[in-house]
């Protein structure tokens, strides 16, 4: 194993041991509390890019499982954390995490402290990382991130390049315009829909020439506000919101609130993990988020966004709909229907299609 | 928003017991603050005295009187109590509000029961209303059948299709009278027994899961139908071993994301589908090979998981279990560890919890050591990490069972294999030994049933053993400390000794960080003072600089000899640290416990209590002080060694010079004392041979009582009443040598007991009281039953007790606490030890005589004087305080219940009343006697008891019970006029005799004083074997006789009345 470095944007250094694939990376470094689902994270599309602390010392202990993963690959560029285990559980196969980021050439740091991490990044908000082999690199890549980065937009690397259907039989399709895609989020919605997955810049005419009845905006890595979404993503919205349910999920539930005139902010360090609780009128949820960009709640003054869920913590906003159209979004991942406990994602959406039929 | 009442009453668990412990003082105090909190008024009901929620300040009337629907009733209506919080004591309360339901009282004085209501409670308690309830939300469990008799139980067996299968009975705690039947015989005998112990005569026939994976889940709901889950635990032990008797770990480690939304989803379909408001525990078996689970059980209250899942989070359920029980909602209460976020969230960790359960095992040497669904062990330690090595090897050595890592086991290789595959308490010490002779992990996991992860986490153990045996250098010292390896441990393997290895880890700057446990895993900024140690990263802790700090040494898990009585003490000290203006610090390792709740002391460092662990935190803390006296023989041990690691630094041993303790310690500086003192002591001799123990029972003349000077597994204390009784102990019981040398002492027979408590600053002394042991000297002063004031001693007698205890305690320059065990014998006052400490009765004396001694024991630590204090001389009371015990031998088949000097009880109960009999009557019942209103009554007593049992067996026969006899003592009382049947003798092999009489439900009390040998003693075995399973109550000493017969008497004649500890004081 090798010896390698975390440079943080504050210009503290941890030094830890090299783990899966050994290249340097830079990034956004954010950190998440969840205690499990490593192989999840990892391959969240929401992530490209970013640099992910895990605050859960012990990672990689069940191994890694094909059916666990969110996508086609990994999405984060670099992975910290306390401990990575080289003798995982045989339950699922056995397979190591190592092995894994190997493959997909995704660069790990172990040995960190990540606590003290996760710490400076909660005092001092997000920053740019790296992750550094040669000691002698340190200084110029501290001087590297001492500078702006330009923010670049992720989408268009984590979405399908052409329109794609996924045929479940149904008879019924609706469309997902794709920011970044979780397969689980497919996966309830074939349940009872053919889909039709659009990339980001799809335009409206061709979504509506497709025969789909309703439209879902992924999730997806970013600043929702880009200009380069303004121009896709959110103009698609703007043009459909009369035609079809529109429904959108974290980065894509940002996306619609911006086409009707709500402005984007940035977290100080997002909301990213497994434990944020929502409240939805008198009943409070734990759920699931990844996201570092929200809804300015000011800016939704005046425009026909009503926000109906906040979080209990920092009362950012939620869950929204639209004043009287079939559009509404929700900041966090919908929990699967696979585990038979329902989901008002899901609910809502069936019913503004049955609405329309 | 909270609904309103008049009084709420919050109903403690009792006595300490094999399956529920301290954790519900702890959550029924955190329950009672909670309510106070919101305004309420409050009355508190529990029998144990050892417990801080039965503190007068806990509740605005504290009770502590028997756990029994009758006498809760009275309360009831003396107190307007209008609301109920059932869910705090334990499955005890649980039953009780359930016969309080069914019986009607709830509804003829109007009380509610607040949060889960008894069809809810029946619902997860009553298998079969659970399993129906399951099958209709879709949930699987177990195929099972409910049976009422052994009969059905074949039947079922038949149905299910195969051996092995479990047997549960309903509305048991800590899984009693279960087990697991491989055949027909075998499921006869368990049924039988779990027939018996269940309250509606009821239990379970189901499909084994056995070696499937066990998995725990916590989870909360409220009455908006928000629920979260505070925490999941891995069960390292598979099914087919008690979650009491696993190793546990939090999180789940083994478990993947998607398996557990699976799991937490079927955890919160089933907490709502039995309509639980409040914490509650759901259970699953897990099977690995094809991800299939089974629910297994639900608690519907909070429970020892939930104590140990809020010390493993820091989310306190109790408290949040409280305030949703009286009407709010999970996104209303405030977290108050953050203070910024709300209890509807889940906790994130960002370190590994481990627990280990403490067995009685070196108590009970005769008892079956197997792990198996009936818990037996008595206590838990919990530890916490940053890698799962170092959480495990820290609670090996917060266990407290002589070792300090994975200690090499001396075994056979075929006796390996049988222990990997049948477990006993030795089972983690195995599978090192195993991984050390080479047996591959996968035989390893196979055979154990666990996860490769684990075993392969114990082989990173044993490799950096044998890097450690290859030298030491900073950087595998280092690493070494990352894993939670103890100085004295890599010492040992590196062959140099523990402060070496502690100069080395100073030099290279391999020092522990102390991390916080903030519910959130650093995402919010908290508050929390509550710490774990590990190496490396930033230390966390802030302490204000200009604030003296007192350490006060915890007393670790509880252990039969060392329970919760400790526990309450150190609580007391920390109050008064803090009252006295400075910050009190508390390092202690016991999940279950109010001392580690995290909003009890200023800083909380949940660790071992081993010299360097506590030593660590004493430097880190720069304290002013250490307190020694309150964590029992724990922090007792610790005081020479730490004093002397102290020198030099700022911090002092408060209280008691280290030396002098050692003087009451040490036999032969004692001794010398004594004789300075001109005290009499009984005649006593160390031998370092049999002959030589021989040579000095001849001398002092038997019985005499022998002990090991060194006691490691346990070998116990004996009384020997013949040299062929002493030859049969020193061969088979101990190893007398050179080094290890047996101390003999004259046993006074016939002898009076006394303890006495008492407080001193070195020039005065406030003795808090005297208790008379209702037991001849020779008893457990644990195990005796104790009456304070004294009741039979003569004023002459109790101003020479008075006397000794002063003159010792000054000659001792005691400061603090002092316990003093005494026996007087034709009217002299003999001195048997002195426990310079707080000691097991303090929270008894405390409640009896409404004066708190521990806190002026702290205060005189801290330099006030008992002189300022207001506290010289003696307090007399104008009522009877009686002490009760509370023993495990339900638990563990093969103990003998008879009563020696060996201590054999878990847990205590406190009868309080202005008069004795009634005091006494309160006492037997509340621990859990059943003491007959009619029926039989057996009697076999020796002769010299003869005489004094005569008055005792008139009473009985006047209130009309039948009187059984053996030859000897029937025609003793015929000749004295006492109509009597006589029975033939058990081993006479012919009927009619007792064993049959009691099987025959003929006999609802036993007494019998078998005649000073041992051998007569065991004659009588096999009757008390089968009262303590048959729960006819035992007597073997004609004063407990007389006790318990004045007891009945009274108890008929006269009308109970119920006292709250205010109306005493």
């Amino acid at each position: 194993m090798m010896r390698c470095f975390l440079v943080i944007g504050d210009g503290t250094v941890f030094e830890g041991m090299s783990f899966g694939h050994q290249c340097a990376v830079l990034g956004e470094i954010v950190f998440t509390t969840s205690m499990s689902g490593y192989q999840e994270s990892i391959t969240d599309p929401a992530y490209k890019g970013q640099i992910l602390v895990s605050a859960y010392p012990l990672i990689g202990d069940y191994g890694i499982n094909e059916k666990y993963a969110m996508s086609d690959g990994i999405h984060t560029a670099g992975l910290v954390v306390r401990e990575y285990c080289h003798e995982p559980s045989d339950m699922y196969g056995g397979r190591t995490l190592d092995s894994y980021m190997k493959e997909h050439m995704i660069p790990g740091i172990s040995g960190i402290y990540t606590r003290d991490v996760i710490k400076i990044i909660r005092d001092n908000g997000t920053m740019n990382a790296a992750i550094v082999y040669d000691e002698k690199d340190i200084d110029a890549v501290k001087k590297k991130l001492k500078k702006k980065i330009e923010p670049r937009c992720l989408v268009p690397s984590v979405s399908v390049k052409k329109a794609e259907k996924i045929d479940n039989g149904k008879g019924i399709s609706i469309g997902i315009v794709d920011c970044g895609t979780v397969r689980s989020m497919i996966s309830d919605l074939s349940e009872k829909y053919d889909i039709m997955m659009f990339p980001y810049d799809t335009k409206a005419s061709e979504i509506t020439d497709s025969g789909v009845k309703g439209l879902i905006i992924s999730s997806g890595p970013g600043d929702p506000g880009d200009p380069v979404i303004t121009a896709t993503v959110v103009r698609t919205v703007k043009d459909l919101s009369s035609k079809m349910p529109i429904a959108g999920v974290a980065f894509g539930a940002q996306a619609i609130a911006a086409a009707f005139g709500c402005k984007m902010m940035k977290m100080k360090f997002g909301h990213h993990g497994s434990s944020q609780p929502v409240r939805s009128g008198k009943r409070a949820y734990i759920t699931s988020q990844n996201h570092l960009y929200t809804i300015d709640p000011d800016s939704v003054k005046g425009t026909d966004i009503i926000v109906d869920q906040t979080n209990v913590n920092d009362l950012t906003v939620e869950g929204f709909s639209h004043r009287t159209l079939p559009i509404f979004g929700i900041m966090y991942y919908p929990p699967s229907l696979r585990f038979g406990e329902g989901s008002y994602f899901y609910e809502k959406f069936d019913k503004m299609m049955e609405a329309r039929r | 928003m909270k609904k309103k009442y008049r009084k709420l009453m919050i109903i403690g668990s009792g006595p300490i017991t094999i399956g529920q412990a301290a954790e519900f003082d702890f959550s029924g105090s955190q329950a009672c603050k909670s309510m106070t909190e919101e305004g309420y008024k409050t009355v508190l009901v529990n029998s144990n005295p050892a417990t801080i929620q039965t503190d007068l300040d806990m509740a605005d009337s504290v009770y502590i009187e028997p756990l029994q629907a009758d006498v809760i009733e009275k309360i009831i209506e003396k107190e307007k109590v209008d609301g109920i919080l059932s869910g705090m004591g334990g499955q005890t309360a649980l039953n009780l509000c359930s016969e309080l339901a069914e019986r009607g009282i709830l509804k003829k004085h109007g009380v509610e029961l607040l949060g889960t209501q008894p069809d809810a409670i029946a619902m997860s308690e009553d298998r079969e209303l659970f399993k129906q309830t399951m099958i209709k939300i879709g949930e699987p469990v177990p195929k099972s059948r409910t049976v009422n008799s052994i009969g059905e139980a074949l039947k079922a067996v038949d149905e299910i299709g195969a051996y092995p299968v479990l047997i549960r009975p309903a509305y048991t705690l800590g899984g009693t009278g279960g087990g697991i039947a491989y055949d027909e015989d075998e499921l006869k005998e368990i049924c039988a027994r779990g027939l018996a112990y269940s309250r509606i005569h009821q239990v379970l026939i189901e499909e084994s899961v056995l070696g499937w994976k066990e998995y725990e889940y916590e989870v909360m709901r409220d009455k908006n139908d928000n629920c979260i889950i505070i925490c999941n635990m891995e069960n390292l032990d598979a099914m087919g071993i008690h979650t009491g008797e696993s190793i546990v770990c939090a999180p789940c480690l083994t478990l993947s994301d998607d398996d557990h939304k699976r799991l937490k989803a079927a955890s919160l379909k089933v907490i709502r589908a039995l309509h639980i408001e409040g914490g509650c525990n759901v259970q699953f078996a897990f099977n690995p090979a094809n991800g299939e689970y089974r629910l297994i059980e639900v608690n519907p209250r909070v429970s020892r998981s939930s104590a140990l899942a809020s010390k493993a989070t820091g989310y306190p359920i109790a408290r949040v279990s409280a305030k949703i029980a009286v009407g709010y909602a999970l996104d209303e209460i405030k977290n108050k560890v953050t203070g910024t976020t709300y209890a509807s969230f889940e906790p994130s960790i960002d370190y590994v919890v481990v627990k280990i359960p403490r067995w009685p095992f070196d108590k009970f040497r005769m008892v079956d050591r197997h792990l198996g669904t009936q818990m037996k062990s008595t206590g838990e330690t919990m530890s916490i990490g940053r890698t799962f090595e170092e959480a495990l090897l820290k609670g090996v050595r917060s266990l407290e069972i002589g070792v300090t890592g994975l200690d090499r086991v001396s075994m056979s290789d075929a006796e390996i294999d049988d222990e990997l595959r049948n477990a006993t308490d030795k089972r983690l010490f195995v599978i090192a030994e195993a991984i050390r002779r080479g047996m591959s992990i996968e035989r390893i996991s196979d055979m154990t049933k666990w996860d490769r992860f684990f075993v392969l986490k114990i082989k990173n153990i044993v490799e950096m053993e044998d890097l450690l045996k290859r030298g030491l250098t900073p950087e595998n010292l280092r690493k070494a400390k990352g894993m939670g390896f103890a100085d004295p441990v890599i010492a040992a393997l590196s062959g140099t000794d523990e402060m070496n290895v502690r100069e080395l880890r100073k030099k290279n700057d391999i020092v522990p960080s102390y991390k916080m446990v903030d519910t959130c895993a650093g995402e919010y900024e908290a508050r929390t003072p509550y710490f774990y140690s590990t190496y490396g990263g930033r230390c966390e802790v802030a302490r204000d600089k200009k604030k003296k700090n007192v350490v006060i040494i915890g007393g670790g898990p509880i252990r039969i000899g060392q329970g919760i009585e400790f526990d309450y003490s150190c609580v007391h000290g920390v109050m008064t640290i803090q009252d006295e203006g400075f910050d009190a610090v508390i390092i202690n390792n016991n999940p279950e416990t109010v001392s580690t709740d995290y909003d009890i002391s200023d800083r909380l460092y949940f660790e071992p209590l081993t010299l360097e662990d506590v030593l660590n935190i004493i430097e880190k803390e720069d304290a002013y002080g250490v307190i020694v006296q309150y964590g029992g023989q724990t922090s007792v041990n610790l005081a020479i060694d730490l004093e002397k690691a102290l020198e030099g630094s700022r911090t002092k041993i408060l209280g008691t010079s280290p030396d002098m303790m050692d003087v009451a310690e040490d036999r032969k500086r004692f001794s010398k004392l004594m004789d300075d003192l001109n005290i009499s002591q009984p005649d006593s001799g160390t031998g370092y041979s049999f002959d030589d123990v021989r040579g000095i029972a001849e001398r002092i003349g038997y019985p005499v009582l022998v002990r090991p000077s060194y006691v490691l597994g346990g070998r116990a204390m004996e009384i020997v009443y013949s040299e062929d009784e002493l030859r049969t102990y020193v061969e088979t019981a101990v190893k007398v040598s050179r080094k290890h040398p047996i101390l003999v002492d004259k046993y006074l027979t016939e002898a009076i007991e006394i303890d006495v408590d008492l407080v001193s600053d070195g020039k005065d002394v406030f003795i808090g009281g005297i208790m008379e042991h209702i037991e001849y000297a020779g008893v457990h002063s644990g195990d005796a039953t104790m009456v304070l004031p004294p009741f039979s001693l003569s004023d002459k007698i109790i101003e020479d007790i008075k006397d000794i205890s002063s003159r010792v305690a000054l000659a001792l320059q005691v400061k603090g606490m002092l316990n003093l065990q005494l026996a007087v014998k034709d009217n002299i006052v003999w001195m048997i030890e002195a426990n310079p400490r707080s000691s097991r009765t303090i929270p008894f004396i405390s409640k009896a005589i409404g004066v708190p001694l521990a806190k002026i024991g702290t205060k005189v630590m801290l330099g006030k004087s008992l002189k300022k204090q207001g506290f010289v001389g003696y307090r007399d009371i104008d009522h009877y305080a009686v002490k009760a015990s509370v023993f495990p031998f339900l638990k563990l088949p093969g103990v003998d219940s008879i009563l020696t000097p060996e201590m054999k009880s878990t847990g205590e109960v406190m009868g309080i009343d202005e008069d004795l009999d009634i005091a006494c009557y309160k006492a037997l019942i509340a621990a859990g006697n059943k003491l007959p209103k009619s029926g039989g009554v057996y009697l076999t007593v020796n002769d010299n008891d003869k005489p004094e049992i005569i008055d005792s067996a008139r009473s009985l026969k006047e209130m009309g019970f039948t009187l059984y006899a053996t030859k000897g003592t029937s025609t003793y009382l015929r000749e004295n006029g006492i109509d009597v049947t006589t029975v033939f003798r058990v081993s006479d092999k012919q009927n009619p005799n007792a064993i049959g009489l009691m099987r025959e439900g003929k006999i609802n009390l036993i007494i019998n004083t078998p005649s000073m040998h041992s051998g007569a003693r065991r004659d009588g075995y096999m009757m008390r074997r089968l009262a303590v399973e048959l729960e006819i109550p035992f007597v073997t000493s004609v004063n407990g006789a007389n006790a318990a017969v004045g007891a009945i008497k009274n108890a008929g004649s006269k009308k109970l009345s119920v006292r709250s500890m205010k109306e005493f004081h």
